[in-house]
């Protein structure tokens, strides 16, 4: 991600600073007032579009799908999945690692990004940690559901209680409770505290009572002071300092649910690794899902420009190509281990009565992306990435559903084998969950500020204070 | 608490960072101590100014991480050793790796929570009420687009005329009173 040097790029040109030949993040001709406006005004318009309306209307229909399906399935019980022996994890928790792993590209952008100080971040990391909190909601239904027996879920936790039992903490499933809920947490806490400088905004921007009433509360009464900003400042760091072991931790030990089992197919080191470079990798292409038809829609190509898309587009290849190395280290560590198991597990993977799904994968997660990506005149073509990152977003379903079904169907035993075949409930919640994250982030959309404001703000030529007191040139820029 | 008597302070409005810093040196230099500067997003150069450097939040922050760790081993082993025992595979009732995995979560956990509500407590906040907000211009630019330094009645070299004096010879857009 160079920033420096001229590059004669037709794509990029407006983009290069004339005066420094350094990359400009936003367009030019943006001011203070001009970049508060067009945030604070997707919020606080009187016209909200159709568009919006309709986005909500259909998030909201699709995920009836989660209420009914949950519904039928506590009335049922488990038996109306497609979950059976041998294969007794399906979509459930194919779901749950897949939504999971979306959510971490939001962390990784409000936080690694962050301490790697890549300000093109800014414009990009509030929607991508609402998207991070929502696809944690989607994944988080999951597990509950899953347990047979969602009303004592909250046996899960470690709480005194007449009954004198306790979780057990050697079970990667007791360290799963604990990683996502602190993950929820903590990405919910950083989302927020992000937020309160832009709430005193809308507070102070809002003409209607109610949403100045609404928003001041939220701001819990900031004020920009400048001793709050140092502190401010230093919390966000800190906190972006914390997320980042944090996001490594969670998608490590939700593979250790896999990797401690002795099961062939599951039980590697390569896992940890390989699952959190699956997951930015699945988590970028969910935010270019996102983040192309949104700033079409809310003219905000000024602030998420190609720049961003190509950039995203970068960690893409970048990750990918990681998850390619495990793919291939899973098939190389069958054949050189020389373990039977291990071998035939790989062998049934690729050609056994399931191994479309394999290829499925491998098409849509390496053969595609990772051909394509390396031509940046691809990278910003808006049209393709979106295709793209759909194409990811299917690749890395894929990659659980080969991962949790193709090893458990056919384990040691010949004669307990048996096949998985998800059912209509099966569908129903997943495509539910689809609806969810649609309708949770239409709310979000409208009615919390989408780009950070204040981070944009930070990112202008006009911040740079020039000492000895000649404003002349600053006064000029503030007028364009 | 008796109604307030006089102003709370002097305010200033202005258009870019570059004068807001230079004010507020002025003003330091000139002997004022309780000021406050306003802006719509950080300004390093402002806390220079001010010479306010040091915050405590890290330090909150690192004492939440170390309760946290604490919290969870402890709790895991008078758990697994003590409270409700168990025999998982042979392996010894203090399973001590095993149990570094929901620490190293809640020191996180913990950690965090300590640095965003700590950095909110040090803040004062919330704070739903606060004098600067009376400024009449104050709501339409501190955070948007404008830069403003307050000088606090409370400082013994605060006088109503010579502050206000003092503060004009700045390029400020204007300078008014702030009401308690």
């Amino acid at each position: 991600m160079a920033t420096k040097g001229p590059i004669h790029d037709p794509v990029a040109d407006p983009m290069i600073d004339p005066r420094t030949g350094e990359y400009a993040v936003i367009a030019p001709g943006h001011n203070f007032k001009s970049v508060t406006q067009k945030i604070a005004g997707i919020v606080l318009t009187s016209n909200t579009p159709l568009g919006w309306f309709f986005g909500l209307m259909v998030g909201g229909a699709v995920a009836t799908g989660v209420v009914i399906g949950c519904t039928w399935l506590f009335l049922k019980g488990t038996g109306i999945w497609g979950v059976t022996i041998p294969g007794a994890w399906g979509f459930a928790i194919i779901n749950f690692v897949w939504w999971i792993g979306i959510g971490h590209a939001g962390t990784l952008i409000s936080a690694i990004l962050l301490l790697f100080k890549q300000t093109w971040r800014n414009s990009i990391n509030r929607f991508a940690e609402a998207m991070t909190i929502f696809a944690v909601v989607c994944a988080g239904t999951f597990p509950l559901i899953h347990v047979g027996r969602p009303w004592l879920a909250y046996w899960l936790f470690p709480y005194p209680n007449t009954m004198n039992v306790w979780p057990q903490f050697r079970s990667p499933l007791a360290w799963d409770v604990f990683a996502v809920s602190t993950y929820a947490t903590i990405s919910i806490v950083f989302w927020y505290v992000g937020m309160i400088p832009d709430f005193g905004t809308l507070r102070d921007r809002a003409t209607m009572p109610f949403a100045k009433y609404m928003y001041g509360l939220l701001s819990l009464g900031w004020r920009g002071s400048t001793r709050h900003w140092i502190r401010y400042e230093s919390a966000s760091l800190l906190l972006a300092g914390l997320s980042t072991p944090l996001v490594l931790s969670v998608h490590t030990v939700i593979s250790f649910d896999f990797a401690v089992a002795a099961l062939a197919g599951w039980h590697t080191t390569i896992f940890p690794p390989y699952f959190v470079a699956g997951a930015i990798y699945s988590g970028f292409a969910m935010v270019l899902t996102l983040a192309i038809p949104i700033r079409k829609f809310y003219n905000l190509e000024d602030l998420v420009t190609l720049r961003h898309l190509d950039n995203m587009a970068k960690v893409m290849l970048g990750t990918g190509g990681i998850v390619a190395y495990g793919y291939g280290m899973e098939v190389f560590m069958s054949w050189y281990s020389a373990s039977h198991w291990e071998f035939f597990m790989m062998w049934n993977r690729m050609f056994g009565p399931m191994g479309w799904a394999y290829w499925i994968l491998i098409l849509t997660n390496i053969a595609i992306p990772l051909t394509t990506l390396w031509s940046r005149k691809l990278r910003v073509n808006v049209t393709y990435l979106f295709i793209l990152s759909l194409i990811v977003n299917t690749g890395m379903w894929f990659e659980r559903f080969v991962i949790v079904v193709t090893s458990l169907y056919r384990d040691y035993l010949p004669s307990s084998w048996g096949t998985y075949r998800a059912t209509r409930w099966d569908y129903m919640i997943y495509v539910g969950t689809m609806g969810l994250f649609t309708f949770l982030f239409f709310l979000f959309v409208r009615f919390l500020p989408m780009i950070p404001m204040s981070e944009i703000k930070m990112m202008l030529p006009q911040t740079k204070v020039k000492r000895g007191g000649t404003d002349a040139e600053t006064a000029v820029e503030e007028t364009v | 608490m008796p109604p307030r008597e006089g102003i709370y302070g002097l305010i200033a409005e202005f258009n870019t960072p570059s004068e807001l810093v230079h004010a507020t040196e002025q003003a330091r230099a000139a002997g004022y101590r309780r000021m406050e500067c306003y802006t719509p997003y950080p300004v390093e150069e402002a806390a220079e100014a001010l010479h306010f450097h040091k915050t405590r939040v890290p330090l909150v922050c690192l004492l939440g991480g170390l309760m946290g760790v604490t919290t969870a081993f402890l709790m895991e082993t008078w758990v697994n050793v003590w409270g409700y025992p168990l025999n998982i595979a042979g392996r010894p009732l203090f399973s001590w790796p095993a149990f570094i995995i929901p620490a190293y979560e809640w020191t996180i956990l913990f950690a965090g929570l300590s640095a965003a509500f700590g950095m909110i407590a040090l803040n004062g906040m919330p704070q739903l009420y606060h004098p600067v907000f009376n400024a009449p211009n104050f709501r339409n630019g501190a955070t948007t687009d404008k830069f403003f330094l307050c000088l606090e009645a409370s400082d013994p070299k605060f006088s109503l005329s010579e502050t206000r004096a003092f503060l004009e010879q700045f390029p400020a857009i204007s300078v008014v009173e702030v009401d308690h």
